[in-house]
């Protein structure tokens, strides 16, 4: 196997053995990118960006990178955080050309821990909306197991080179599932971490009471690695949570006796595809194998989360996004009149669906309209976390699909905003309700498409979706399977 | 509950976005189609229910009044599409 086939703890421990260097590492991505990237598309403005050689990139010191957990390891980073003087422009034409005078947390945590961040960002949609990464600016990303379907989205690029053996693991982000669902269409491991885990300094901003960052990698043992460097309090955002990290590695100890493990109902409805239904009903039969107890759970407000996600995550995004006004940073159309200008820049400057969302958003919020959407909107979320709590009360965690097909075909949903929002219908809530919830790989379809397990935890028991996704994957083998590219 | 051009129009002023008629009449349809479907919360009786704006249990997070390192003008200005001096330019306000 080539080096950039490898997962990151086996590179880890090649780097510890000193049977092999950062550079090597650099090279041999560096060299799949140049010979696959022109059909996948995973980063952005793609290998024409790349340094020739691994020698110009910003490598840590020989002395240093033995003293530091990731010993110069490479990691590829959504385009949505910010990496200073490396640009980082949300695939949009708005913030085009932008390079962040400063570090998201996570990007400072990972230096600090002797990561090199790849000198290619990962694309996205717009803004991170989006569930199949047509949305960017530059261009959709392919899907490595077949290119002509999406790689799910928005973190589709992230997920399209860490399938494709382009990354060695990434970061993304996850507001309403744009870690787990791509991680599902591509057959990787997806995490979204509690909300509040993580430190959402320097992620540019969707939704704030919904966004996480997360980890995209190759097995859980990568998963539970990366979560463990990136989490923890973060004086610079108010929301982390001052609570204590575990060492997520500890919790891989293939055990899932006498786990009680709640099978929603509401989850397995009209509009799955009979295939997916299979494979997620043989994925539960071997965790009961393994020795789970599992049980039919209600969560009765499910089919209420897309329309309470679309009026909360269009709400705040649209206040977001108000920063974009072609006055501190990106892209500015010209005009004499500053109100003008602003209508002009940002009429010029988003994209389709990023325009659709800030008016939704706007209008949700507006006088007269407040109490009617946004309001209620708020108050079922609360019966959303009502019911996540119930089944908590009983279960250690919730086993679902995913998404409830696997990936769709490039242009499928694209005109059909409504079709594309329903491809997020199992993931929402989670984010709805902030619980940490992780998708790995459980199977193919006759097409050779990947399908993804989803499970959920209590609020901060990464470690409990850690213990559960590692049994089940080293139980089975598809994690191993590599793309034909 | 549905939305007319009208109101998309005066929307999408307030939140600054120039419209094309031809985006217009296109976000007509797809935000009825939307709101159509979002209206389906409308069945449920959330009278007795309390918001949930933030899912976490704290609140008015303050810190010490202490000083800290910022950003400096000329790296905040690195990205501005217009600047002057040690300050971003824009279109004249006051006429």
């Amino acid at each position: 196997m080539e080096l950039n086939q490898l997962t990151a703890h086996e590179l880890l421990e090649k780097l510890k053995a000193q049977q092999t260097t950062p550079e090597a590492i650099l090279d041999s991505l560096y060299a799949r990118i140049q010979k696959i990237e022109p059909q996948v598309k995973a980063y952005v403005r793609g290998q024409a960006c790349l340094p020739s050689t691994s020698s110009q990139a910003d490598l840590p010191s020989v002395g240093d990178r033995h003293a530091c957990p990731l010993r110069g390891l490479p990691i590829t980073i959504k385009d949505n955080i910010c990496t200073e003087g490396l640009p980082t422009e949300c695939c949009s034409k708005i913030l085009q050309g932008f390079r962040p005078p400063y570090d998201a947390t996570v990007i400072d945590k990972l230096k600090k821990s002797g990561a090199v961040i790849f000198p290619l960002k990962a694309n996205m949609d717009e803004f991170a909306f989006g569930s199949s990464t047509e949305n960017s600016y530059f261009g959709p990303t392919r899907n490595p197991w077949n290119l002509d379907y999406v790689p799910g989205g928005s973190s589709g690029g992230s997920a399209a080179a860490v399938a494709s053996d382009e990354a060695i693991w990434a970061l993304g982000s996850d507001t309403g599932g744009s870690i787990r669902q791509p991680a599902s269409f591509c057959g990787v491991v997806g995490l979204k971490p509690t909300y509040g885990r993580v430190s959402r300094f320097g992620l540019i901003a969707f939704a704030s009471s919904l966004d996480q960052i997360g980890p995209i990698t190759k097995d859980v043992q990568d998963a539970a690695i990366l979560t463990g460097l990136i989490s923890g309090y973060d004086p610079g955002d108010s929301t982390s949570v001052n609570q204590d990290v575990p060492d997520y590695t500890k919790s891989l100890t293939g055990d899932i006796k006498n786990l009680k493990i709640g099978i929603p109902k509401e989850y397995f409805i009209a509009g799955m595809d009979e295939e997916v239904k299979t494979i997620i009903q043989e994925a539960v039969n071997k965790l009961k194998d393994l020795g789970a107890l599992a049980n039919s759970v209600s969560l009765p407000h499910t089919e209420y989360a897309v329309p309470v996600y679309y009026i909360i995550a269009t709400a705040e995004a649209s206040s977001n996004l108000a920063r974009f006004d072609g006055v501190q940073y990106g892209y500015r159309a010209s005009s004499d009149n500053l109100i003008q200008m602003y209508k002009l820049t940002r009429a010029q400057g988003f994209g389709q669906e990023a325009k659709r969302r800030i008016i939704l958003g706007t209008f949700v919020l507006s006088h007269g309209y407040y109490d009617a959407y946004y309001l209620r909107a708020l108050k079922v979320r609360t019966l959303i976390k009502q019911d996540f709590d119930k089944v908590f009360g009983e279960f250690d965690c919730i086993v679902a699909p995913t998404s409830p097909t696997s990936a769709f075909k490039i242009g499928e949903r694209a005109q059909d905003p409504l079709s594309m929002y329903l491809s997020d219908i199992y993931t929402i809530s989670a984010n709805l309700a902030g619980i940490p919830a992780i998708s790995i790989p459980c199977g193919f379809t006759k097409k050779g498409l990947p399908v993804g397990l989803q499970i959920m935890a209590k609020p901060f028991n990464e470690a409990m979706l850690f213990r559960v996704a590692h049994t089940f994957e080293q139980n089975t083998d598809w994690h191993k399977f590599k793309t034909k590219l | 509950m549905s939305i007319d051009k009208e109101t998309i129009r005066h929307v999408a002023h307030l939140a600054r976005i120039e419209l094309q008629p031809n985006e217009l009449e296109k976000l007509f349809g797809e935000l009825h189609e939307i709101l159509g479907f979002i209206d389906k919360l409308s069945i449920l009786n959330v009278e007795q229910i309390k918001p949930t704006s933030h899912i976490l249990p704290i609140s008015n997070v303050l810190r010490e009044d202490e000083l800290h390192v910022s950003l400096n003008s000329d790296k905040a200005l690195e990205n501005a599409p217009s600047k002057k001096g040690n300050f971003f330019s824009v279109p004249k306000i006051i006429e």
